[in-house]
């Protein structure tokens, strides 16, 4: 790993109040992560062709992605770009594929049996299901937080630096940890007992630590599945709070069922629900916007009942 | 019809056949019972007579001393066969379960926990004659190490499914969010599954072991030619061991010889308790750690 770059990216993460103005990258990457010149095996120019038609503010463009688990269709031509930097929520009911939706975009799905995906999911201009696409490799750019907290049977200090010291970033691994810590509002809270096991944390600390393990190594994108649903309001709103501080760093994709949620946290909102007219529903993107747009003036009637509350 | 259905202003009494099946009852409940009873009297039988015939034979010389003041020397190799038995056997074990547990999908981890049952089913003479066949005729010698052969293959399959068991109740999200953080499974495996798991992990292999410890058809094919006077842990030669001393001396049919076994009986029977009882509190305790967290 080059450690010129690792060094710069970690003044990236610095506590608040030095580097201020070196925290914001104000640059488009066209190169996401540290590792793309250096690591051989990243993703590969595969779609060469599509790739001037990516606008550069696109983080991901999917285009046409229809997901299947088996015979049964769970998503049916979703055309959403996502935007960096920003906070974008997909809203929509149950079933709806959503989340399904959100756990392609890193790879999770793989594992399930008969996942199969059509289309294309561009992630700066990459296929994310490219031939030569190593799935940990999209998995270390593109983070990501699980619905129920899941930090590891270890210390606060080890749940933080186990990623960066599993990926060979050992150098300033303490100024690290107190910066992801620093960064998921979590440091001040667990300064005094880094060496106590994060099992101890109350629900709503072991999400915030599962935020800090996520952004530990720095990636460019943090999947949020339904980060506060297992939460208690106080909880929630400490997660939301944090979402913010976290928005010009990362780009953020949440999922939610809480409309207010979608609403205080995201600039802009997708909104998906179930397409009953063919023989089986299936889940499809109804309308994607600003959030004001989307819970103010949807142009489709199906989102205006569901922000209203008049969904069946 | 109008029988069956109970008049339901009668006394609460029983009615019907309810008479009969009470007493059907009872006479299951009652046999079930003598039967876990006699299932325990048997151990309890067994155990007074090691203890009551073992103990006046026990004595520090007994312990510590080599042939024919003690047993020293049986005790010494006995320990050492087991050692090497485990160290053969727990990579292995503990490999076959991660391949089982994280690699395998549900189809081939159906096959292979199958063949470790199987495994675990063969008879021990089996494995004795195929340590003897394979490494003491092909050496023309006995040797330690073909006995611990034969021991491993006799640990394997116990120290591989308990593992694996206990590695499969390392929950599923543990393994998502270590795939969400780029990181490589085998890194996953290695310090998260592999370090939450270990508890569970030795104590199937101190199961195994005292299962292996007193395993007594193999050692005799393999280890029994050997000098009681020495105190040695050399593997490539015939060391002694417990089981086959408790075996030679009964055949002897002198008191002495069966004071002797009767002792030697006390201390085997007392180091498989003491251990499978630990590793089994031990086992209970790290399944309870791991089931709620």
């Amino acid at each position: 790993m080059n450690s010129r770059l690792d060094l710069a990216r970690s003044e990236d993460l610095a506590p608040e109040g030095e580097q201020v103005p070196s925290r914001v990258r104000v640059q488009p990457p066209t190169v996401p992560g540290p590792t793309v010149s250096a690591a051989p095996t990243g993703l590969t120019e595969t779609t060469a062709e599509f790739q001037p038609l990516v606008a550069p503010e696109l983080v991901f463009d999917s285009r046409e992605v229809s997901i299947f688990y088996g015979a049964k269709q769970a998503l049916a031509g979703v055309n959403l770009g996502i935007r960096r930097c920003q906070i974008t929520a997909l809203i929509g009911p149950s079933g709806c594929g959503k989340t399904t939706f959100l756990r392609s975009l890193n790879r999770m799905n793989d594992p399930v049996p008969g996942f199969r995906i059509e289309g294309q999911i561009l992630y700066h201009g990459h296929d994310v299901y490219g031939s030569n696409v190593d799935r940990v490799e999209v998995r270390r750019r593109i983070g990501m937080v699980f619905q129920k907290p899941n930090p590891f049977p270890k210390s606060i200090y080890d749940n933080v630096a186990w990623a960066p010291r599993n990926l060979g970033l050992r150098r300033g691994l303490d100024e690290r940890v107190e910066a992801a810590l620093r960064g998921a509002a979590l440091w001040d809270e667990v300064k005094d007992r880094l060496k106590d096991s994060a099992l101890g944390l109350s629900g709503g600390q072991q999400q915030r630590l599962c935020i800090a393990r996520a952004i530990a190594i720095e990636p460019d994108v943090l999947l949020l599945d339904e980060p506060a649903s297992a939460l208690d309001p106080i909880a929630t709103a400490a997660i939301e709070e944090l979402m913010h501080g976290l928005k010009g760093r990362f780009t953020i994709v949440i999922v939610t069922h809480n409309m207010q949620q979608a609403a205080r946290v995201a600039d802009r909102t997708a909104f998906f629900s179930l397409e009953t007219a063919g023989p089986k529903p299936v889940g499809t993107l109804i309308e994607v916007d600003e959030t004001e747009k989307i819970f103010g003036d949807p142009r489709d009637p199906r989102t205006r009942d569901y922000v209203s509350g008049r969904f069946g | 019809m109008s029988d069956l259905i109970p008049d339901p202003t009668a006394p609460l009494t029983p009615s019907g056949n309810l008479r009969r099946r009470q007493i059907v009852s009872r006479i299951t409940e009652g046999g079930a019972t003598a039967a876990a009873v006699i299932a325990l009297a048997a151990l309890v039988v067994v155990l007074w007579t090691v203890i009551a015939r073992g103990a006046p034979a026990i004595s520090f010389d007994f312990l510590f001393k080599g042939y024919p003041q003690g047993v020293g020397p049986m005790l010494l190799g006995t320990i050492a066969i087991s050692i090497y038995a485990t160290l053969i056997a727990m990579p292995i074990g503990v490999l076959v379960a991660l391949y089982i547990s994280e690699y395998s999908g549900a189809k081939g981890a159906r096959t292979l926990k199958l063949i470790l049952d199987l495994l675990n089913g063969l008879p021990s003479i089996i494995l004795g004659l195929f340590a003897f066949i394979f490494i003491v005729a092909a050496q023309e010698k006995q040797t330690a190490f073909a006995g611990a052969v034969a021991l491993a293959i006799i640990e394997l399959p116990l120290i591989a499914r308990g593992s694996q068991e206990v590695l499969q109740l390392v929950p599923k999200h543990l393994r998502e969010a270590s795939d969400a953080l780029g990181v490589a499974r085998w890194r996953a495996v290695l310090t998260v599954v592999l370090p939450t798991a270990i508890g569970g992990i030795v104590t199937s292999t101190v199961l195994a072991v005292a299962r292996a410890a007193g395993e007594t058809a193999p050692l005799i094919l393999t280890t029994s030619n050997f000098d009681p006077k020495s105190f040695s842990v050399n593997p490539f030669e015939a060391l002694p061991n417990v089981p086959t001393w408790i075996y030679k001396v009964s055949e002897e049919g002198s008191d002495a010889g069966y004071a002797e076994a009767w002792g030697m009986a006390l201390v085997l029977v007392f180091i498989i308790l003491v251990t499978s009882l630990g590793a089994r509190a031990l086992l209970a305790r790290s399944k309870r750690k791991l089931s709620s967290s």
